[in-house]
C-alpha cells in the first residue's frame, strides 16, 4: 500500500468536502474491492474518506411497494433482515450469494453499485428491478446508471446515498458462479410487476444491462420454455479464461429459464 | 504406555493445541532485534536481457539500506542454484542444465524472475524502493508453448531446441514388436494440467549472520532444512556448512514445493550479511504464485495394445514435459524416474516403453508437486485403460482385475524398473466397488436422468512408489544426495525421551505419529516423548519429509534407534539385576530377567545410565542412541479410487457426488492422520481434475496469478469422502508401513475424468473439465 491521508467524515456533506479539498481522494466504505486494490498496488488515493460514521447513509425502511436500503448497509444486512426477506425475498437471497460471509460482514450495497464491476450480484437486482438510486442532488434511474466497465453515471465524488427497490408481485434471481472467484459469471434476475416483466442481466457484459428480447418473450408467455425462441447474440459480450462470450450468451438463456421456473414455483 | 496412544491408535494432534489457538510459530512470526526487511525485483517479461538497472533514486529513499543485483552476488562468488539428479539421455549423455544464478544476472526467463533484492527499514519502504528501481530491458519472443518450444529459439545458449534432455525407460523395440502383435491398439492423447502449489503459508525467510563468529542462519520455510544447509554450502557456496544452520520452524504446508533451494531464501540470507543485520522476506500470495515451483505440465501420446482375450500385451507413452525456465532442485527427477517407472500400474504389461522429452519454457520451474511424477504416470495409464474399456465395450472394473499382477506374483518385477514387493490389488478394487454399489449404477444413472442429470462413474487403480529408496539405486540413477533418514533417540535421565528425526513435517504431524512410534517401541507414555526436526543445528543429519517418505524411511530409523536403545539398555539391566545378558527380556517399557520377577524400567536404566555407580566397565555412559536408515526397497502403496459424477446438461458443471478411496498403505500408525492426508489428497487431486489450472498467454505472463482466477477446491467442492483401507504390511520395514501423503492425489484426477468421461458419453476431456469445456463436449 501507498501512504495516504486517513479521513472519517460524521457528515455527508464533510465527506463531500473532503472529497473536493483532497488531490485524488476516494470514499471508503466496506473496502472488500478498494483496500485488495490498494494492497496490491494499483490504486494510490491520496485521501481516503472512510463513510463508515456518516449516518445519513444507513438504515432500511420499509415502503410501500419500495424498499428503500442505505448505501452503508452491509450484504448480511440485506440478507438478514426481516423485513426484506418477507416483502423483497429476492434481494435478500442475492446479498446472501454474495462473497463468504466475511465479505458480506464488511462489503456494502452502496460500494457494490459505485463499482460496477461486470460480475457483480447486484447491478442485476438495480436494472432487473428498475431500482432508483439517490445521491446527494439528484435521483439516477437503475436503467442508466450503469454505463461500462466499472463506469457509472456518479460524476466524481458523487456518494451514493440510499438505493430505493421497488416490489414485484413476484421475482427470482439465477447465478452461475465462477468457479474460482465465485462472482458472477452470469447472473439473471428475473421480475414480474404486474405482467410487465423485466430481466436484469450481470456478468456476462461490461456492465449490467436489461435483456429486452427475454423481456418481450416472457411478456408474451410468462414460461421458461418461451426463452428457448429468443437468440441472445454474443456480441459484446466478456470473453476471459473462464467463459467465451458464446458460453455466456448460452448461460444468460439457462439462467434466465431458471429463475422463470423459480418465479413461477 | 497406554495401549490407546500406541502404534495404531486414533491420537490426537499434539501439535494442533498451538496451530488452532494461533500459537505456532512460522518464520513470519520470527523477529530479530535490528530486522531489516526485503523486498525482490522481478522481471516483468518472460523474456528478456537485462541492460540497466539504475537505482539510485531507490537507495536515496529513507530507510533504504540497500539495492543488490544478481551481479554484485556473482562479485561474492556466489554459486548457481544446482539440480540435483542428472538425467542421462537416450544416447547415454547428460542432460543439458542451464545455469541458474539465484538473481538472474545478464537475462530473465520467467515473468517474476528474481533478479535484484532490496533491503530497507520496513516491508512499505522495501516495496517502494523497488519501484524506484528503473531497468532497462532488451525484451525478446518468449517461447512459452510446449511444443513449439523445440522449434524456436534458444532460451539458454547452451540448450539446443530448449530440450533437457530426451529420456527413455523400458525395452522400444519389444514393445513395438508386441504393439504390432496386439489384436486392439487404443491410443489417447493427454494433457496433463500445470498446477500452482499454493501452500497455506508462503515461502519466508530470516536471515542472520554473527560477524563475530561467521555463523550464518537461515530460518526458511523448507521441508528439508539439511538439504538446504548442503546446497547452499556445496553449491552455492554461501558459507561452509559448519558456519551455517538452517532451521525450519513450524510450516504451513508445501506440497512439494518448499523441498526445493530456491532464489529468495539464498538472497536473504547473503543479504543479510552484506548489511551485517538481519533480513526477513516473507512472500505475498502474487510472488508465491508467480515464483514457487509449479506442477505437471505434461503433454502426452499413450498406446496400450491389447490381445484378443483382452489381455494388455504392450505400452507405448511419449511425454513433453514442461520443466520451466531452469532446472529446479528435482525437475529433471519428476517426470522420468519417479514417472516412466510407474507405468506398468497394477497391471502385468509385459512390455513397455516409455519416452520423455524435458523442455524449458519461458515459464515458471516445474518440480515436484504432490504425487511428483506418479499422478501424471497414474493418469496415463488409468486414462488409457478406461478408453480400451469402452473402446471394446467391456466393463471398466472388469478389464482391470484382469490384468492386474495377482496377490501370488509378488515380489513383481516390471518392465520398467521397479520391484514391487507386496500387494493385493483384487482386494482394494473389490472394497472399493463394493463400498460404490457398482452393479447399481445403471439404476443411479436412470435415476440421475430423470432429473436431467448424467451421472457417471469411473475408477483409478493407482500404485504409487514411497519412500524413496534405496541410496546406491537413486545415486546410480543420477540422484545427488543419499536417500536414507536419520534419527536419534535420547532417553533422558529422568526417563523421559527426546526424539530427533531429519524428515520434517510441514503439517502431517510427525510430533504425534513419531512420538506414537517411540512410546510404543520403548514402552512410554505417548506424552513423554518429544519430537524435535526441522532444524540443522539440533538434528544431526537428515533429508526431510517430500515422496510419502517420513514413515516408511525416518519411522523405520527411530525404531532401528529404539532397537540400539533397548540393546544398550538390557546390558546396564543384567548388570544391576545380577544376570547374564541373554535373560534380559524388554516388554512394555521393563527389562525383566526371564522367569523371575526382577526388573528395572526404562527409566531407571536411564538413571543408572547417565549416573552410573552401579554400572558395567566396559560400557559408554549415557542412553542416547542413533541410526542411519537406508531403505532396501520402494514402497508401493496401492489402492481402488472411485468417483461418481453427475453432469448438468445446460450449464455443464461436474458435481461430484462421490468419492471412494480404498488404499493400501500397509501398517498404519494413526488412522486419524491418514485419513486426514487422504482427505488433502483427495480434494487436491479433485482440483486438478476439475477447477485448478496455471495458465500463461502467449506472452509469458501468468493469467491465473490470484485465487480470482485460479480455483482452489473448496469444502463445498467435494462431498463427503469414503476411505476405507486394505492391508499387506510391507515386508521389508520395520513398520511395515508404505506412505501415505500422496495416493490422494494420485488417484483422484484419474477417477474424476473417468467420471466424467463415463457421463458424457465421449473419449475424453481435458482436464480440468471446467463447465465451458464439459458443456462444449456436450454440444458434439
Ligand atoms: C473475496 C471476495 C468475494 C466477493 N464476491 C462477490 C460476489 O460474489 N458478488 C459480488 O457482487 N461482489 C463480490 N465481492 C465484492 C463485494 O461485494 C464488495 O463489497 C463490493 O464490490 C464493494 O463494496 P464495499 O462496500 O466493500 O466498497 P469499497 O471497496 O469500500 O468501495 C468500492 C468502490 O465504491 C466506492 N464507493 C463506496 N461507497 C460509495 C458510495 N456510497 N457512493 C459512491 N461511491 C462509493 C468507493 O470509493 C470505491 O471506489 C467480493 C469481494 C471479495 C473480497
Amino acid at each position: 500500500m501507498y501512504p495516504f491521508n486517513y479521513h472519517r467524515p460524521q457528515s455527508a456533506d464533510d465527506a463531500l468536502a473532503l472529497f473536493k479539498a483532497a488531490e485524488d481522494g476516494i470514499y471508503l466504505a466496506g473496502g472488500q474491492t478498494l483496500l485488495p486494490t490498494m494492497k496490491q498496488r494499483l490504486a494510490a488515493p491520496t485521501d481516503l474518506i472512510d463513510l463508515c460514521n456518516v449516518p445519513d447513509l444507513r438504515g432500511i425502511e420499509l415502503e410501500t411497494q419500495a424498499v428503500s436500503v442505505g448505501a452503508l448497509t452491509l450484504h448480511s444486512e440485506v440478507a438478514g433482515h426481516e423485513g426484506i426477506r418477507s416483502a423483497l425475498p429476492v434481494l435478500s437471497s442475492l446479498a446472501g450469494e454474495i462473497g463468504d460471509s466475511q465479505v458480506r460482514n464488511r462489503g456494502t450495497l452502496g460500494g457494490s453499485v459505485a463499482n460496477s464491476d461486470p460480475a457483480a450480484d447486484y447491478p442485476a437486482a438495480i436494472v432487473g428491478l428498475g431500482a432508483t438510486i439517490h445521491t446527494m442532488d439528484r435521483s439516477i434511474e437503475g436503467d442508466d446508471f450503469f454505463k461500462d466497465l466499472f463506469e457509472t453515471a456518479l460524476n466524481p465524488g458523487e456518494l451514493i446515498t440510499r438505493i430505493c427497490f421497488p416490489v414485484p408481485e413476484r421475482a427470482a434471481y439465477q447465478k452461475f458462479p465462477n468457479p474460482a472467484s465465485r462472482y458472477a459469471i452470469v447472473g439473471v434476475l428475473v421480475a414480474d410487476f404486474s405482467g410487465e416483466i423485466r430481466v436484469g442481466v450481470t456478468g456476462a457484459g461490461p456492465c449490467a444491462f436489461r435483456a429486452s428480447g427475454i423481456e418481450q418473450v416472457l411478456n408474451a408467455d410468462l414460461s421458461p420454455e418461451s426463452i428457448d425462441a429468443v437468440e441472445v447474440p454474443e456480441s459484446g459480450f466478456n470473453n476471459d479464461l473462464h467463459a467465451s462470450a458464446i458460453y455466456r450468451a448460452h448461460l444468460v438463456k439457462v439462467m434466465a429459464k431458471r429463475a422463470v421456473a423459480d418465479l413461477l414455483n | 504406555m497406554a495401549k490407546e496412544q500406541g502404534i495404531g491408535a486414533a491420537v490426537k494432534r499434539k501439535e494442533d493445541l498451538r496451530f488452532i489457538t494461533g500459537s505456532g510459530r512460522y518464520t513470519d512470526d520470527l523477529n530479530q532485534p535490528g530486522q531489516l526487511y526485503a523486498a525482490f525485483l522481478r522481471s516483468p517479461y518472460a523474456r528478456a536481457d537485462i541492460l540497466d538497472i539504475r537505482s539510485e533514486e531507490a537507495e536515496a529513499l529513507e530507510g533504504v539500506v540497500a539495492v543488490l543485483t544478481g551481479v554484485q552476488m556473482a562479485e561474492d562468488g556466489l554459486g548457481d542454484l544446482p539440480c540435483g539428479w542428472q538425467v542421462k539421455q537416450k544416447d547415454g549423455s547428460d542432460m543439458v542444465s542451464a545455469p541458474h544464478p539465484p538473481l538472474a544476472v545478464q537475462a530473465v526467463n520467467y515473468v517474476g524472475e528474481p533478479y535484484g533484492i532490496v533491503v530497507a527499514d520496513s516491508i512499505a519502504t522495501a516495496l517502494q524502493a523497488a519501484e524506484l528501481v528503473t531497468t532497462e530491458f532488451r525484451e525478446l519472443d518468449p517461447i512459452v508453448d510446449l511444443v513449439l518450444a523445440t522449434d524456436s529459439e534458444r532460451i539458454h545458449a547452451d540448450v539446443a531446441r530448449n530440450l533437457a534432455y530426451d529420456w527413455e525407460l523400458g525395452d522400444a523395440e519389444a514393445t513395438d514388436a508386441a504393439m504390432q502383435r496386439a489384436a486392439h491398439v487404443t491410443r489417447i492423447e493427454i494433457t496433463n494440467n500445470r498446477l500452482i502449489p499454493n501452500a497455506m503459508e508462503p515461502r519466508a525467510a530470516l536471515g542472520i549472520y554473527e560477524a563475530a563468529t561467521e555463523e550464518h542462519t537461515l530460518y526458511t520455510t523448507s521441508q528439508n532444512p539439511h538439504l538446504e544447509r548442503l546446497v547452499l554450502s556445496a553449491f552455492v557456496q554461501i558459507a561452509p556448512e559448519h558456519k551455517l544452520r538452517v532451521i525450519a520452524p513450524d510450516v504451513g504446508g508445501g506440497f512439494g514445493s518448499k523441498i526445493f533451494i530456491y532464489a529468495e531464501e539464498t538472497a536473504v540470507l547473503w543479504a543479510a550479511r552484506r548489511v551485517g543485520r538481519p533480513v526477513k522476506w516473507t512472500a505475498s500470495r502474487s510472488e508465491a504464485f508467480l515464483a514457487d515451483a509449479h506442477g505437471r505440465d505434461h503433454l502426452t501420446t499413450v498406446e496400450l495394445g491389447l490381445d484378443a482375450q483382452n489381455n494388455f500385451v504392450a505400452l507405448r507413452v511419449s511425454t513433453r514435459a514442461n520443466l520451466g525456465a531452469y532446472l529446479s532442485t528435482f525437475g529433471s527427477s519428476v517426470p522420468t524416474y519417479l514417472y516412466g517407472t510407474l507405468m506398468a500400474g497394477q497391471y502385468r504389461t509385459p512390455n513397455i516403453h516409455v519416452e520423455v522429452s524435458g523442455v524449458y519454457t519461458n515459464t515458471s520451474p516445474v518440480d515436484a508437486y504432490r504425487g511428483a511424477g506418479r499422478p501424471e504416470a497414474t493418469y496415463v495409464v488409468e486414462r488409457v485403460v478406461e478408453t480400451a474399456a469402452r473402446e471394446l465395450g467391456v466393463d471398466p472394473a472388469d478389464l482391470r482385475r484382469k490384468n492386474m499382477i495377482p496377490p501370488d506374483a509378488f515380489p513383481y518385477e516390471t518392465p520398467v524398473a521397479l520391484v514391487y514387493d507386496t500387494g493385493n490389488y483384487e482386494a482394494s478394487l473389490d472394497k472399493a466397488l463394493a463400498l460404490a454399489d457398482y452393479v447399481a449404477i445403471a439404476e443411479r444413472k436412470a435415476e440421475a436422468a430423470g432429473r436431467g442429470k448424467r451421472r457417471g462413474i469411473g475408477l483409478a487403480c493407482y500404485i504409487e512408489a514411497c519412500g524413496l529408496a534405496p541410496s546406491k539405486l537413486a545415486i546410480a540413477l543420477g540422484a545427488g544426495v543419499g536417500l536414507y533418514e536419520s534419527g536419534e533417540i535420547r532417553v533422558n535421565p529422568t526417563g523421559n525421551v527426546t526424539v530427533f528425526t531429519g524428515s520434517h513435517s510441514h503439517g502431517q504431524g510427525h510430533e504425534t505419529t513419531f512420538a506414537q512410534v517411540v512410546a510404543d517401541r520403548l514402552g512410554v507414555e505417548f506424552d513423554a516423548v518429544e519430537v524435535v526436526h526441522g532444524d540443522t543445528g539440533r538434528v544431526e543429519f537428515g533429508l526431510g519429509t517430500y515422496g510419502s517418505r517420513s514413515i516408511a524411511v525416518g519411522g523405520s530409523a527411530l525404531c532401528r534407534a529404539a532397537d540400539k536403545i533397548i540393546a544398550k539398555g538390557s546390558r546396564i539391566a543384567a548388570h544391576m539385576l545380577e544376570a547374564e545378558l541373554e535373560d534380559i527380556d524388554f516388554a512394555d517399557g521393563q527389562f525383566q530377567v526371564r522367569d523371575s520377577n526382577r526388573s528395572l524400567s526404562l527409566g531407571e536404566v536411564a538413571f543408572a545410565s547417565y549416573v552410573p555407580a552401579d554400572y558395567p566397565e566396559d560400557l559408554e555412559p549415557g542412553l542416547s542412541e542413533k541410526a542411519f536408515y537406508d531403505p532396501e526397497n520402494f514402497t508401493y502403496p496401492a489402492g481402488t479410487h472411485i468417483a461418481e459424477v453427475e453432469v448438468d446438461v445446460d450449464t455443464g458443471v461436474v458435481e461430484l457426488v462421490s468419492f471412494i478411496a480404498v488404499d493400501d498403505f500397509g501398517h498404519v500408525i494413526n488412522p486419524m492422520i491418514v485419513e486426514g492426508q487422504v482427505h488433502g489428497g483427495v480434494v487436491q487431486g479433485v482440483g486438478q481434475a476439475l477447477l485448478e489450472h496455471g495458465i500463461y498467454d502467449d506472452q509469458g505472463q501468468l493469467q491465473t496469478g490470484s485465487y480470482m482466477d485460479y480455483c482452489m477446491p473448496r469444502a463445498d467442492d467435494v462431498p463427503d469422502l469414503v476411505v476405507d483401507a486394505t492391508v499387506t504390511p510391507c515386508p521389508h520395514n520395520p513398520l511395515g508401513v508404505k506412505g501415505c501423503g500422496e495416493a490422494g492425489a494420485i488417484g483422484a484426477p484419474a477417477a474424476v475424468i473417468n467420471a466424467v468421461v463415463d457421463a458424457l458419453g465421449t473419449n475424453d476431456i481435458s482436464m480440468p473439465a471446467t463447465p465451458e469445456k464439459v458443456w462444449r463436449a456436450l454440444q458434439g
